[in-house]
């Protein structure tokens, strides 16, 4: 067995290696069979700001988190990034190639870690605030997620966050389509990137028209997402998008928010571990081929009359 | 061979030289004017490459083609200790200042030779120097001739070899379009490139239509930036692949003409026939080289040159069979060059223009790859809303030109894997005594032409006046703020200072900025 | 019931971690795409950092992403010169990563990087069934 408390030693004095080890034990969903949870938990209370960065592909996402972490860094910050795209469906791999753009504009000042969503929801949702937990634990922050917003997997994990910037561009995903997509309800700052590009007015007049009639639904608490327009390619907007964010993170600090945010996402945190408990339990339990499965199986019971069944028994603890 | 007598064409409809070209852009095409058979030359220090220029001139060759160095085409000088070492003179020539230009030159009347430069980042910098060796060996820029590559958009698409972002990239060529329709009409200040398309990966259809496209681009840009198409159309240049897929390559070549002809007529406005006709080098397909079995290369390149030829080519660089392994050996250059005068001279293709138009199968594939080519430019012109060139600027940002080409690379790649496609000596044929005698001869570039370009380069910027050089740096710094401004001058002032070729893209990224791509894989 | 959900999750295989770069200003980055799909395709996560990476960069990623092997792309001839960098930058770094080079190299050079310490050469033309194979046994 890996010696977690060691690694964690080691990360926290500066080790990037130690580090980089214990985000995949984090990740492969080990992190609790070392007891490395429980070590971390003194070291990371929550503080940490984390912002959330999403958007279609081809928005420029990268760009503008190369260029935020640049502000962080400057602001005498300790940037790390969580990098997260999608795996194949078909055989389980992943190109992650967003460290590229992010580190040609940050040039080394974050840390940057790709994680790929590995197939199954339930181990990212747990393996971002893990790896969140950690970064804050070793001594980093603000902390930057950034997800493709294509699917609610990726939109869900923005949830982790208490900023979250939705990128838009022209061309690239309008905000109709945005605003189907659920980005739009889990948006605090709204970037239109390529403003120089024809179109960018359109999209910050749609947005703008959205966000009068209400349909911008995370503008609660009174807060009405800015819009803000750039060109992250030559960097302009984007000393404005850090701006906002920090405004708005002013704005939760006054309001409460920030504690609200917090407790939501540990709530939803409990309950995603309980799920995988009883997720783990149910495929453990199906495993010993139960009668209940066989009668479904072989059609003298409903699919659904067995699952009843199974998870009365499975709740009541009784395998 | 038989001695029977042939007219210099044949056939019916619109004949070579005939508006829309698709048969060749001269009446009678060879039979007049056998295409340029050009071969690259560029190794180590400027003095190596000047004695290889003098063997060709003395061999009565007029053209000289350039290939620098990888830092010399990425903008780095010889002493830049994270970039360059290891590279310096290795792929091709090395020239930090003005002073390397001038060896190369040394002893050449420029007003005599047409000069080929293979540069596309740096280029401005490259012409720069070109035109202060004229300057100072006293030949009137007006008469200097010659084609540097300068072709930015295929860069980012695929060769790789940029520097600074597109838009700010595409106002230095812009710049260099004015000032050379200006001043030097006899310089061809784009070579529009569509084979290190194909090299990385695309297919034909995709080098025809993303070529065309960046050819219609530059001349959007130009026109944006004050020229008349038919004061710089006819200086524009083209330079295509020829891969083995025979019939395909010939319906390339010749669509490529027909829409050019088609466009430059009827979208750009162009009047004068010069302005309509394309204009093209072919170099055969580097790619399709193998290190298994390399002599067989030879066949490959042979098939390959000849399609060209039936395609239409003003001139002609066969690869040398031994490529895949390393840069080529004296001996394979000259069987490559032996193998274009073969062609040329002992099959009697030349005789007759455009043998091929009206088979039915070559007309076919030329209304095909037309078609596909179309299909292309239309979509670029729906990303750009009405214009090719934001519509390359958009397929450059979002990945459509890389993705589009690593597509196919990756189909081909699989192919070959399952075997659906052949490949001689690769998955088929295969010798297994192949590989025991892969590196006999082999040329290797020595260490000692780094250690020379380093004591070059130290000894010119000891010699210079640093206060001079640091004044026409700011200027070119100055010049790049402010976009009224041509670029050109104030480079040339930098060069004649002696700043290096690293030094004032080093100022012009300050301004512009550097690019960097995103993983489209 | 299992004791953790982790250690139900942990019973899956975790994707092979592959750090792809191409090292230098050369810019051919054609092999290095095709291999980056062939090992996406095999079920391996690619950190795609693709051209003009330095021994630095590669160093950084191979720590923060915890990669488990190296894949380097060489064409320019500049194997001899930059495989030595590398090998000697993962040792100052302490990192024990295998390095595995793909591109041209002429066969008599294999040898001496072998003996340098790189753990395969793939030449142009490998299946994808030999280029994961390789980065299978390098890591192994």
């Amino acid at each position: 067995m890996i010696a977690a408390r060691d690694l964690l030693d080691r990360a926290r004095s500066g080790d990037r290696r130690a580090l980089g080890r214990l985000l995949t034990l984090t990740e492969r969903g080990d992190a609790g069979a070392h007891g490395l949870d429980g070590l971390v938990h003194p070291h990371a209370r929550g503080d940490a700001t984390v912002i959330g960065v999403t958007g279609a592909p081809g928005t420029g996402k990268s760009t503008l988190v190369g260029h935020l972490v640049k502000e962080i860094a400057d602001a005498g910050g300790q940037p790390a990034v969580l990098a997260v795209d999608p795996s194949s469906p078909l055989s389980g791999g992943a190109i992650l190639g967003d460290r590229i753009r992010m580190d040609g504009v940050a040039e080394g000042r974050a840390f940057i870690r790709s994680m790929a969503t590995r197939g199954h929801a339930g181990g990212l949702a747990l393996a971002v605030p893990g790896a969140l937990r950690l970064f804050e634990a070793c001594g980093f922050g603000p902390l930057v997620v950034e997800t493709v917003g294509v699917g609610q997997v990726e939109v869900d994990v923005t949830r982790t966050a208490d900023t979250t910037v939705v990128m838009l561009a022209p061309g690239m995903g309008d905000a109709v389509q945005a605003n189907k997509s659920g980005l739009l309800e889990v948006a605090d700052v709204l970037v239109v990137n390529k403003a120089d590009r024809p179109g960018a007015d359109d999209v910050r007049r749609d947005l703008e028209h959205m966000l009068d009639l209400g349909h911008i639904t995370g503008a609660t608490q009174h807060w009405r997402p800015e819009i803000i327009m750039t060109t992250a390619t030559t960097g302009e907007g984007m000393d404005q998008v850090h701006q906002a964010i920090q405004s708005h993170r002013a704005h939760l600090t006054s309001t409460g928010g920030l504690e609200a945010r917090r407790q939501a996402r540990i709530h939803q945190e409990v309950q995603d571990r309980i799920a995988q408990h009883l997720d783990a339990a149910a495929e453990s339990l199906l495993s010993t081929q139960p009668p209940e499965l066989r009668d479904a199986l072989e059609g003298s019971q409903t699919p659904a009359a067995a699952a009843a069944k199974i998870s009365k028994r499975l709740l009541s603890n009784q395998p | 061979m038989s001695g029977v007598p042939v007219d210099p064409v044949y056939g019916d409809g619109p004949m070579p030289g005939e508006y829309p070209y698709t048969r060749g852009i001269y009446p009678d095409m060879y039979r007049s004017r056998l295409w340029t058979m050009r071969m690259f030359a560029g190794f180590g220090t400027a003095v190596d490459t000047n004695g290889r220029f003098k063997d060709i001139l003395r061999n009565g060759g007029t053209g000289l083609s350039t290939a620098f160095d990888m830092p010399t085409l990425m903008g780095r000088d010889s002493d830049d200790a994270v970039w360059s070492a290891g590279e310096v003179g290795r792929a091709g020539v090395a020239v930090d200042t003005l002073a390397d230009m001038e060896d190369l030159f040394a002893d050449i009347d420029l007003s005599a030779v047409s000069t080929s430069m293979t540069i596309n980042g740096p280029a401005i910098v490259a012409l720069a120097q070109y035109i202060a060796v004229g300057d100072k060996t006293g030949v009137d820029r007006a008469r200097l001739s010659g084609t540097i590559q300068n072709d930015i958009l295929k860069e980012y698409q695929a060769q790789k070899e940029y520097i600074f972002p597109p838009r700010p990239s595409m106002r230095i060529v812009t710049d260099m379009m004015r000032f050379t329709t200006a001043e030097m009409p006899r310089w061809h200040p784009v070579s529009i490139s569509g084979y290190h398309i194909r090299e990385a990966g695309s297919t034909a259809a995709q080098e025809l239509g993303f070529t065309l496209a960046n050819g219609f681009a530059y001349v959007e840009a130009a026109r944006a930036a004050g020229l008349d198409v038919d004061n710089f159309a006819s200086r524009l240049s083209f330079f295509f692949n020829s891969h083995s897929d025979f019939f395909e390559e010939i319906g390339k070549f010749r669509a490529a003409r027909r829409i050019w002809a088609t466009w430059m007529k009827e979208r750009y406005g162009a009047t004068r026939e010069r302005s309509l006709l394309c204009r093209f080098h072919t170099q055969t397909a580097g790619v399709s080289l193998t290190a298994q079995q390399p002599e067989i290369n030879i066949a490959r390149v042979a098939i390959q040159a000849l399609a060209g030829v039936l395609g239409g080519t003003q001139s002609l660089h066969t690869d040398a069979f031994d490529e895949a392994l390393a840069l080529p050996t004296e001996k394979a250059a000259r069987i490559a060059l032996r193998s274009q005068q073969i062609v040329a001279h002992e099959t009697g293709v030349a005789s007759v223009a455009d043998p091929l138009g009206g088979s039915a199968y070559v007309e076919w594939m030329t209304d095909e790859m037309e078609r596909r080519a179309v299909e292309i430019l239309d979509h670029l012109l729906e990303l750009g809303d009405g214009s090719i060139l934001e519509g390359v600027y958009e397929g450059i940002d979002n990945g459509w030109f890389v993705g589009g080409i690593a597509d196919s690379a990756y189909r081909f790649e699989r192919e070959v894997n399952e075997g659906t496609r052949t490949i001689v000596g690769v998955n088929a044929f295969t010798d297994s005594n192949d590989g025991d005698d892969r590196d006999a001869n082999l040329l290797r570039i020595e260490q000692d032409t780094e250690d020379l370009q380093l004591k070059r380069l130290a000894a010119v910027k000891q010699a210079r006046d640093g206060e001079a050089v640091r004044r026409a740096l700011e200027a070119v710094g100055h010049a790049a703020d402010d976009p009224s401004t041509n670029l050109m001058p104030p480079v040339i002032d930098a060069v004649n200072a002696y700043a290096t070729e690293g030094e004032i893209c080093d100022t012009l990224a300050g301004v512009f900025g550097r690019y960097v791509e995103q993983a489209i894989v | 019931m299992a004791e953790s959900p982790e250690a139900a999750g942990a019973g899956r295989e975790a994707p092979i971690r592959v750090v792809l770069a191409k090292l230098g200003l050369d810019g051919h980055d054609r092999g290095l795409k095709v291999v980056a799909r062939m090992l996406r395709d095999a079920g391996m996560e690619v950190i795609y950092l693709g051209l003009r990476q330095t021994t630095e960069s590669v160093i950084a990623a191979v720590e923060q992403e915890d990669a488990d092997v190296i894949g380097l792309s060489m064409h320019n001839a500049g194997h001899l010169a930059l495989a030595p960098r590398i090998l000697q930058a993962l040792a100052d770094s302490g990192l024990d990563v295998p390095v595995v080079i793909g591109g041209i190299v002429p066969e008599a050079d294999v040898a001496t990087l072998k003996e340098l310490g790189i753990s395969a050469v793939l030449h142009p033309g490998a299946s994808a069934v030999e280029v994961a194979e390789a980065i299978r046994r390098s890591v192994a």
